[in-house]
């Protein structure tokens, strides 16, 4: 029998309709409640759940205590196994990410949480790659990948995998922005992490339908093209991104995901690397700069990737940037261009500018870069 | 599709056609070749060009010989190592930057800009000393005309390159703009596509390639000349890329073509493009009013000879995609075209009417289109499990995503799996 698990953030989506742009922290969440906000996540969650009843009687569902996901199970007449207890009034990031790891032991097959991107964060950090998870959208902030397009496509996209009918699984973005800044008006969303979910175009977020297949052969034919040109009169600082750590794979070396690494006469110089160690390591030398955009919305600099400080890109030079990108990334920009945010002025007024982005073996395209 | 008259099937299937060989005594063919001569001196009319070869078997293997005829151009003049990068346009058709590789270039692809159309900044960033040439179609498959076009081929030129237009599809711009005053340097013509010889589905075919003065020295030979009482075929092309098919072309797609083009004449040509143009837009109008339906790119203005739409809001609203409908569409015996490659535009479909529909058959296709969408929005099951009235039902493309899984030849599948 197959285990579904499910984790609702009760509070997710409370803050959207009452204009607080979130709900991360428990201030926020008093004040939200004070402004009349009513929860969203409970009736998400059971429009995903119509979805599966004809699986009912043929799974396990697993479940956390009460408002975190028995409510809702209840009121689909699902009769789920309920697991934990949450120990204070309102529930809280710990809560779900305990919940999480507990829903990892007991070996569930999937795990439907709803949420938004504060809560895709705290299932990632609690699980990473090591379960098939999907996002219920319920959240005020939907930038991550690990979302289905609405709750209803959620549940269809759940019960074909539990059906074995979508086999393939995709590794997603998770992306959060800093509310903080969000209230203030400033909207920077960051690369945290990638969420295993499965995979079947129709369901996903529009921006997010490449299909696993097809872009782990696009990444394996940029890696060729790249490493086929490489020279040892160059260093290469490689950054982060799934594209890129094709490369490392090409070239047998350990890769950092989300940070940067360096590498000369496809030899490991350092993984994971901060400004001050790349800035000594390059210092005096001929440096490439291997690049790739992440997460979604096209940034190239400035998101996640912090490391790679206007002194850096300064060193390496505009000519040395190496743009990296699966045509299926570039086609999911709708023809928006790349973005760059480093921090200074007059950085990303030299890299406004066209730049030839490499898309494949012998393949690349002129894209726009802009600030 | 195009409406192929009967009257030329009649004609293709006359043993003075169906029995011509390849083998026998020019002086025993000259009404065959004269065709084919005459059919050359249209095309250079309605193009521009200086010399027609009727050779290549359609529209792939037209781009491909281009693509020799670039290579052998810069061979001659010693820069064909150097010059190893073909420039092409996202919207112009796939096949310009996928014969480009066959022949070994290296493929740089310009996007569209917030209008639709390639960028001409970007075109500037492209080319270089490595710059062989450039493969473009205009209008592109969003059916936009590229009002910069002779700039692009200026922008070419100046960095030592060649311009190739792919004209497969000129069903609007007949007898209205030609390559030679864009400043092209070949082209070609399907004559399935703008001819009205029939598709055939990957079947015999020709892509009628034609050259400038300067380049019909590298058209691949025979090429049919007239001397003045006799029609015979010339091997004498000094830069020659050789022999791109068996023999002088697909004689039947040429008869046709040249019985359409006589029978219409100049003026007809030019009203098939302006009925063509005129029924793209009697659609693009209506089709905007559907639910879920939209045209982007080119707000407010009129396309050519089709218009790639998009599902986008109907699969945001139903679930429905581009594919559902297009299965949907099989049970009312309508045929929505499949290709819409590469998938820019979200959820793509493309319409092309050409001149042959009436106004009362472009309605019912409609009809059926707005059936549909009724069902999205009503019953989208009903829509998602189609098609219901065909023999085959779904195939499933997910193979084609993993080069492991397929092989366009049984030399390919061995060599990809190192079997010997």
């Amino acid at each position: 029998m197959k285990k579904l698990g499910l984790i609702v953030n009760p509070i997710a989506g409370m803050g959207g309709r009452v204009g607080l742009k979130g709900t991360d922290g428990i201030d926020i969440l008093e004040k939200a409640i004070k402004l009349g906000a009513k929860p969203q996540s409970q009736n998400r969650t059971i429009e995903a759940l119509k979805e599966l009843e004809p699986l009912k009687g043929e799974i396990k569902l697993i479940t956390y205590h009460d408002k975190m996901g028995e409510e809702a199970a209840n009121s689909c007449c699902f009769s789920p196994d309920v697991i934990g207890a949450i120990t204070g009034q309102t529930t809280t990031a710990s809560d779900t990410k305990r919940a999480a790891k507990e829903m990892l032991d007991s070996g569930v097959d999937l795990l439907l949480f709803a949420g938004g991107d504060g809560t895709a964060r705290d299932i990632y950090n609690a699980v990473g790659d090591s379960m098939t998870v999907l996002g219920i959208p319920a959240g005020v902030k939907i930038h991550s990948a690990v979302y289905a397009c609405n709750p209803k496509r959620a549940g269809e996209l759940a019960l074909l995998f539990l059906e074995e009918k979508a086999k393939n699984i995709l590794e997603a973005e998770v992306m959060d922005i800093d509310e903080e800044d969000y209230r203030k008006g400033r909207l920077r969303a960051k690369l945290y992490g990638y969420l295993k979910i499965p995979f079947e175009r129709r369901y996903l977020q529009r921006v997010k339908a490449g299909s696993p297949v097809s872009e782990q052969y696009s990444q394996e034919a940029i890696a060729h093209e790249i490493t086929e040109n490489m020279s040892d009169e160059y260093y290469y600082i490689v950054g982060p991104g799934t594209t890129t750590r094709a490369i490392m794979k090409k070239l047998n070396l350990e890769d950092t995901l989300l940070g940067i690494d360096l590498i000369h006469k496809k030899k490991l110089v350092g993984n994971d690397l901060n400004e001050e160690d790349l800035l000594k390591e390059i210092k005096g030398e001929k440096t490439k700069l291997i690049i790739t955009p992440i997460g979604g919305q096209g940034y190239l600099f400035g998101r996640g990737n912090q490391q790679l400080s206007p002194e850096v890109i300064k060193h390496v030079g505009k000519d040395n940037i190496i743009i990296v990108a699966t045509k299926h990334k570039i086609n999911s920009l709708l023809g928006r261009p790349l973005l760059v945010d480093t921090g200074d002025g007059a950085t990303d007024q030299l890299l406004n500018d066209y730049f030839r982005v490499i898309t494949g073996y012998r393949e690349a395209i002129i894209y726009k870069v802009t600030s | 599709m195009k409406y192929s008259p009967k009257i030329n099937e009649v004609l293709a299937r006359s043993p003075k056609v169906a029995e011509v060989h390849p083998l026998q005594d020019v002086d025993t063919a000259q009404g065959a070749l004269e065709i084919m001569y005459k059919l050359d001196t249209f095309l250079q009319e309605i193009s521009g060009m200086k010399k027609f070869t009727m050779q290549p078997g359609g529209g792939s293997s037209a781009i491909l010989a281009m693509a020799s005829i670039i290579y052998a151009y810069h061979e001659s003049r010693g820069e064909a190592d150097k010059r190893d990068e073909i420039i092409t346009t996202i919207f112009s058709h796939p096949s310009d930057a996928a014969a480009a590789a066959v022949k070994g270039y290296k493929v740089i692809t310009l996007y569209q800009d917030e209008d639709g159309l390639p960028d001409v900044e970007a075109l500037k960033k492209a080319v270089s000393e490595r710059t062989a040439g450039l493969l473009i179609t205009n209008p592109e498959d969003t059916g936009i005309f590229n009002p910069k076009i002779a700039e692009f081929v200026d922008v070419v030129h100046e960095a030592g390159g060649l311009c190739g237009y792919d004209q497969a599809n000129a069903n609007g711009i007949l007898g209205i703009t030609r390559a030679n005053e864009a400043g092209f340097d070949l082209c070609f013509f399907n004559l399935h596509k703008t001819f009205s010889s029939p598709h055939g589905c990957g079947g015999p075919a020709t892509g009628a390639l034609g050259v400038t003065e300067e380049l019909i020295t590298y058209l691949p030979v025979p090429i049919v000349e007239f001397g003045g009482d006799r029609y015979y075929l010339s091997y004498n092309l000094l830069n020659t890329i050789g022999k791109v098919r068996a023999f002088y072309g697909v004689f039947p797609a040429v008869l046709r073509a040249y019985s359409w083009i006589m029978s219409l004449g100049a003026e007809g040509l030019k009203e098939a493009a302006s009925v063509a143009v005129l029924n793209n837009n009697y659609i693009l109008e209506k089709i905007k009013k559907i639910r879920g339906a939209s045209a982007p790119y080119a707000k407010g203005r009129h396309r050519i000879e089709q218009v790639r739409y998009s599902w986008e809001t109907l699969k945001e609203e139903t679930g429905i995609t581009t594919e559902d409908v297009t299965y949907r569409m099989a049970d009312f015996g309508f045929h929505l075209w499949s290709s819409h490659h590469p998938f820019i535009v979200p959820e793509p479909f493309t319409i092309e009417p050409t001149e042959s529909y009436s106004k009362d058959e472009i309605d019912e296709y409609l009809a059926g289109l707005e059936k549909i969408v009724g069902e999205a929005y009503e019953d989208p099951d009903r829509v998602k499990n189609a098609p219901y009235n065909s023999v085959v039902h779904k195939i499933d493309h997910s193979t084609l995503d993993d080069p492991e899984k397929w092989a366009i030849t049984w030399r390919a599948y061995l060599k990809k799996h190192k079997k010997k």
